[in-house]
C-alpha cells in the first residue's frame, strides 16, 4: 500500500461516493474511493450472475438521476446511455391488464377502458404531482437548514426557502392553498391521496406502487405518498417522472462515475474493507483496513448508511450518547426483496400481447390497494407476502446489451419482505421457498414463464444487506418519512452532511435528499467539504 | 412509387415509400429535393434513441448523386474542392466541401472513388450546373444518377451486428470512410461506413426495383433487436450532437444567397481542416490565401449552455449585452444530458473557452420566459463515441 495521504477519502464507492469523488477531483482535490469489494457501484452494479447475462441486480431503472449531476460528470463520454421506456402495465387476475403509456392520447383511452372519469382525473394528478415536483426539485439540491439555528447561513437558507415560495415566475406564485397543499401531500397515505382522484381500483394500485417500493409503510399508511413523490420527482428529458433503463445495466452509471473520477485523477481503491475510522482528539484522519493497512486522508466521507458508519466503524466512545442513540434510533427497515432472472425467451404473458409497449416497461402484479395493504400486514407479522406487490422489468427488451440475442433478463422487486422471520430467522430453505413463491405468482400471470427459467438470483433484505452493506437491505438507507427529511436526515441537528466528529462527513442516501439513484446527496456533500475548504464548486447543479 | 408528372402531387416518392407511407402513422412528411420524406413516423424521441441504442433506418434517396467519369475524373474533383483528392483509392470515401471563386462554400459532401476513371459525389443540394461548368476542359462526364440509386441510411450500435446477422459478409472488417459492393438479401448493394449520426452507422445504396427487399431485411430481426424507421427530427438531432453542420441550416449555400453577408467561407464554418492551400489551383484557391491570413470576424462554434431550455434561434451577447452573433441550431441532447447548439460569434470569443449569454425564450403555458443563460464555446463535435470508429465494428 503506498503511503500517499490524501485530501479526500470516501468511504464506499456507491453512486453517490463515488459523485462525491468525483465532485472534489474536479476541484484539484486528491481524493480516494476505498471499496470493499472489486468492484464499484453500491447497488448500481451490473454483474454477470449467469454467462452471458447482465444482471442490475440491485437497483434496475433510472430516473432520479440528475441531470446536472450525468453532466457535470460528463458521463456520455464515459459511456452512460439512458434508454427511455415507453409504458407500464399492472396485470389483472381477470386476464385483463392496466396500462399506461408515453403518447398521451394512447394513455388516456387506455385508462377510458376501466374508467373515463379516471382517465380525465389522471389529466389532474398529473398537473397536481408536477407541481409538487417543481416545489421539491430546488429542495433536492439544497443543504438543508436548519430551522433551531441562528447562524447566518442557515437563516438565509430559510428565507431562500421562504423566498422560493412565493416566487412568482418560477411555479407562478404558490397561494395558501398550494402550500397547503404540498404539506397535506407530504404527510398523508397514499391511499387517501389517490382517493380524491380516482374511482377504479386498479388505477389506484397501479399508482399506488410507487408509494411503497423500498418502504416499510403500507398503502393506507400516512406518509406514504410522499414516497410516491420521490419516485415521480425524476425525470428522462423533460419528461418528469419518466423512467428508463441505464443502457448495459444500473452498473454503466457507476462504471461511468468511475472513468469520470480517474480522469480527473482520483484513486479506487477496490477489496479493501473499512473497518474503523481513526478518530484523535474528535477529528478523523483516516481508516483502518481490514489488512491493518491505513489510509490517510485530511477529511473522511461516509457513504455507508448512517447505522453502519456509526455503529459499526466509528468507535461508540468517540460519539456524543445523545446523537448515538438517535444513530440507534433512525428507521430503516428492510422491506424488500429482488430476484433476477434469465430467460431463454420472451415471457408470452396471458394479459399483454407481445410488442403491446405496455410490456417493455415497468409490470406490476397486484389487484388493489387493499390487497397491498394485506401484503404490508404480513410483513408486519414478520412473513413475505401471501400475495406480494411485484414491480418487474425486463430490460432486454430495449436494452440489447443485457443478455444474448433471443434471450431475456428479467429483474423482479418484491414488496415485503421482511429482515426478520417471525418463525424463527432465514435459511437457505426459506431463502429459495420465497423466490419459488414469488416465481409461481409470476408463472400464474404467463403461458411459458415457468418452462424459460435459466437461472434466478434469489435476495431477500438479508442478502441485500449483506453484499451492499445496506443496514436490514433497507434500499433508501433510511425510511423516507418527515421524521427523517430534510432537515431531519439522517439525525436532527446533522443534517448537513457533517457529523459530531471534525473532518468527517456522510454523503449516502442516509443524507438528504433521501434514496434512489439520484447523486443529489453526494453532491451536495461535495458542495459543503468544498465550502469548508473555501474552494469553488463548479456545477450546473447550482 | 408513382412519379409521373401532375400537377396535383408536386412531390415525388422514393422507392421506399410503399414502407415509408405504412410506417409514417403521423403522416408528418417533409419536402427533401422534391422528395417525401417522414418528418416523424410516430415518436421523434424514440427514432432518435433507436439511433443511439439499437439501430435506425433513414430513407435518404432525395441526396444527390453525381456520376464522375473519364480519365480526368479525380483531377476534376481536385479542382473542384478544397480538399487534396489525388490520394483517394478505390474503395475509398472522402469529406468534401466546395466553393464559388469568392471562397464562400457552395455545398458539402461525400465523394466515392470506384477507380481513378470513376468517382461519385453524394450531396444535399443540386450542382449540375455547377459541376458541368467546372468540368469544361477535363476529360470528364458528369451525369446526374439521383433517381437511379435508392439510398437508407442505417445508423447505430446494433448496424454492423444486423448487417452481419444478415449474413452481408466480412461487414465488420469495413473501415470508417470506405465502401464496397456486398449481397444483402439476395440484392446487390454497396455499403459505406458513412453516415450523419456521428455513431456507428453505414449507407446502403441500391437499385430502385431492390429498394422494398434491402428494407424489409433491415427489420429482419426486430424481435430480438428494435430497429426504427427514423424521420427527419431524429436525424436533425444526432446530426447535430455529432457536429455536422447544413448548407441552407447553419450557412446559406453560396450559389442561393440572395445576401451576399450571409455567405461563408469554409474558416468562418471551422472548416479549415478541409482546405488544403499547397494543393494545385481549385476553385475559390486565390481568395482563400487570402482569407487565411486575415482575421476571422465571425466564427461557427459549439455552445454548452446552462441550463435545460433549448437556445433555439437565440441571439448571443458578450458579458456586456453587446449583440455578437446568433445561434443556428440548439437542443437538449438526450444522450449527453447537456443543452447544446452552433452558434455564430465574434472575433473576441472564438477561442475554446471563451464565454458568451444566450437571451432564450421559454414557452411556459402562454407565456415565455425570458432566460439569460451563460454559454461556453466548446468544440462543434458534442457526441463521439469509440465504437464509432472501431475496427472490427462491434458485432
Amino acid at each position: 500500500m503506498p503511503k500517499t495521504k490524501y485530501d479526500v477519502a470516501i468511504v464506499g464507492g456507491g453512486h453517490n461516493g463515488l459523485t462525491t469523488a468525483c465532485y472534489l477531483a474536479k476541484a484539484g482535490l486528491k481524493v480516494a474511493v476505498i471499496e470493499r469489494h472489486s468492484y464499484v457501484g453500491g447497488a448500481a452494479v451490473s454483474r454477470e450472475l449467469h454467462p452471458g447475462w447482465t444482471y442490475s441486480n440491485c437497483s434496475y431503472v433510472c430516473s432520479l438521476l440528475r441531470p446536472e449531476i450525468f453532466r457535470d460528470l460528463e458521463l456520455s463520454k464515459y459511456g452512460l446511455q439512458i434508454i427511455p421506456y415507453e409504458g407500464s402495465a399492472t396485470m389483472l387476475d381477470d386476464g385483463r391488464f392496466y396500462a399506461h403509456y408515453s403518447d398521451h392520447d394512447l394513455n388516456y383511452r387506455s385508462i377510458a377502458q376501466f374508467s373515463k372519469k379516471d382517465a380525465e382525473a389522471y389529466e389532474r394528478f398529473g398537473k397536481d404531482v408536477m407541481r409538487q415536483c417543481k416545489i421539491i426539485k430546488p429542495l433536492l439540491k439544497m443543504t438543508p437548514p436548519d430551522p433551531t439555528s441562528f447562524r447566518p447561513k442557515d437563516i438565509m437558507g430559510l428565507l431562500d426557502f421562504a423566498k422560493y415560495f412565493a416566487a412568482k415566475d418560477e411555479l407562478g406564485g404558490l397561494g395558501e392553498k398550494e402550500i397547503y397543499d404540498t404539506i397535506r401531500f407530504w404527510t398523508m397515505s397514499v391511499r387517501d391521496y389517490l382517493e380524491e382522484y380516482f374511482e377504479s381500483d386498479v388505477v389506484k394500485a397501479h399508482l399506488a406502487g410507487s408509494a411503497i417500493i423500498g418502504t416499510a409503510l403500507g398503502p393506507y399508511s400516512p406518509g406514504s405518498a410522499y414516497v410516491l413523490l420521490h419516485h415521480y420527482m425524476g425525470e428522462v428529458d423533460g419528461t418528469v417522472g419518466a423512467w428508463g433503463y441505464s443502457r448495459g445495466g444500473m452498473g454503466s452509471i457507476t462504471k461511468a462515475m468511475a472513468a469520470s473520477l480517474k480522469a480527473n485523477g482520483g484513486d479506487i481503491i477496490a477489496g479493501s474493507p473499512v473497518t474503523k475510522i481513526l478518530i484523535k482528539n474528535n477529528r478523523s484522519h483516516g481508516v483502518v483496513l481490514e489488512n491493518g493497512d491505513e489510509i490517510f486522508a485530511d477529511k473522511l466521507v461516509s457513504n455507508l448508511d448512517v447505522k453502519r458508519t456509526f455503529l459499526k466503524v466509528v468507535e461508540k466512545k468517540e460519539l456524543p450518547d445523545d446523537f448515538y442513540n438517535a444513530v440507534k434510533n433512525f428507521k430503516i427497515r428492510g422491506s424488500s426483496g429482488k430476484l433476477n432472472i434469465a430467460l431463454d425467451d420472451l415471457p408470452i404473458w396471458k394479459s399483454i400481447p407481445e410488442g403491446d409497449p405496455a410490456g417493455t416497461g415497468d409490470l406490476h402484479i397486484t389487484q388493489s390497494i387493499e390487497e397491498m395493504e394485506g401484503a404490508y400486514d404480513d410483513w408486519k407479522d414478520g412473513r413475505w407476502s401471501q400475495f406480494p406487490y411485484v414491480d418487474m422489468c425486463i430490460p432486454s427488451i430495449n436494452d440489447p446489451t443485457m443478455a444474448p440475442q433471443g434471450k431475456h433478463y428479467m429483474s423482479v422487486f418484491v414488496q415485503y419482505v421482511p429482515y426478520n422471520l417471525a418463525d424463527g430467522g432465514w435459511t437457505e430453505e426459506k431463502r429459495l421457498e420465497f423466490g419459488k413463491h414469488v416465481m409461481s405468482r409470476i408463472g400464474s400471470y404467463s403461458e411459458n414463464f415457468n418452462d424459460i427459467i435459466k437461472h434466478a438470483e434469489i435476495r431477500t433484505p438479508k442478502e441485500l444487506e449483506k453484499e451492499v452493506g445496506l443496514t436490514e437491505g433497507n434500499i433508501f438507507q433510511g425510511e423516507l418519512t418527515m421524521d427523517q427529511l430534510m432537515f431531519n436526515r439522517p439525525i436532527p441537528g446533522y443534517a448537513q452532511y457533517k457529523t459530531p466528529i471534525k473532518n468527517l462527513y456522510m454523503c449516502g442516501s442516509s443524507t438528504h435528499p433521501g434514496g434512489g439513484v439520484m447523486g443529489a446527496p453526494g453532491a451536495n456533500a461535495a458542495r459543503e467539504i468544498l465550502i469548508d475548504l473555501k474552494k469553488q464548486f463548479n456545477s450546473h447543479y447550482i | 412509387m408513382n412519379n409521373s408528372f401532375s400537377f396535383t402531387k408536386p412531390l415525388l416518392e422514393t422507392p421506399f415509400h410503399e414502407r415509408t407511407y405504412e410506417a409514417c402513422y403521423n403522416n408528418d412528411w417533409y419536402r427533401w429535393a422534391g422528395y417525401k420524406i417522414a418528418r416523424e413516423y410516430s415518436n421523434t424521441e424514440l427514432e432518435y434513441t433507436a439511433m443511439r441504442n439499437t439501430a435506425g433506418v433513414l430513407d435518404i434517396t432525395p441526396m444527390h448523386k453525381y456520376d464522375i467519369k473519364g480519365a480526368d475524373a479525380i483531377k476534376f474533383v481536385d479542382k473542384l474542392v478544397t480538399r487534396n483528392v489525388t490520394e483517394i483509392k478505390s474503395g475509398q470515401v472522402m469529406y468534401i466541401i466546395w466553393c464559388n471563386e469568392d471562397g464562400n462554400v457552395i455545398d458539402d459532401g461525400t465523394v466515392f472513388c470506384f477507380d481513378s476513371n470513376h468517382l461519385r459525389i453524394f450531396c444535399a443540394e443540386r450542382n449540375l450546373n455547377w459541376f458541368s461548368d467546372t468540368a469544361i476542359g477535363f476529360d470528364v462526364e458528369v451525369e446526374d444518377v439521383s433517381d437511379t440509386i435508392a439510398a437508407l441510411a442505417f445508423q447505430g450500435p446494433l448496424s454492423c451486428k444486423i448487417l452481419n446477422l444478415l449474413n452481408v459478409k466480412n461487414i465488420e472488417n469495413l473501415k470508417p470512410f470506405y465502401f464496397d459492393d456486398f449481397d444483402l438479401n439476395g440484392c446487390k448493394v454497396t455499403i459505406s461506413r458513412t453516415g450523419f449520426s456521428g455513431d456507428l452507422g453505414y449507407e446502403i445504396w441500391c437499385k430502385n426495383e431492390d429498394a422494398i427487399s434491402v428494407w424489409d431485411s433491415l427489420f429482419k430481426f426486430n424481435r430480438d433487436y428494435k430497429v426504427l424507421p427514423a424521420g427527419m427530427n431524429a436525424l436533425e438531432m444526432v446530426r447535430v450532437e455529432a457536429g455536422f453542420i447544413q448548407p441552407n441550416a447553419d450557412f446559406m449555400s453560396a450559389e442561393q444567397a440572395l445576401r451576399p453577408n450571409r455567405m461563408r467561407n469554409p474558416f468562418e464554418l471551422g472548416m479549415g481542416w478541409l482546405v488544403d492551400l499547397n494543393k494545385n489551383y481549385f476553385t475559390g484557391k486565390k481568395n482563400l490565401v487570402d482569407l487565411k491570413k486575415k482575421t476571422l470576424t465571425k466564427k461557427l462554434v459549439g455552445l454548452d449552455i446552462q441550463g435545460d431550455k433549448p437556445a433555439i434561434g437565440s441571439v448571443l451577447y458578450d458579458k456586456n449585452k453587446k449583440e455578437i452573433g446568433i445561434v443556428t441550431a440548439g437542443m437538449w441532447s438526450p444522450s449527453l444530458k447537456s443543452n447544446i447548439a452552433f452558434g455564430y460569434v465574434d472575433k473576441d470569443h472564438m477561442k475554446i473557452g471563451s464565454k458568451v449569454f444566450a437571451e432564450i425564450y421559454h414557452p411556459e403555458e402562454l407565456e415565455y420566459k425570458k432566460i439569460w443563460a451563460e454559454c461556453s464555446v466548446v468544440k462543434k463535435q458534442f457526441f463521439n463515441p469509440p465504437r464509432r470508429h472501431k475496427v472490427p465494428a462491434e458485432i
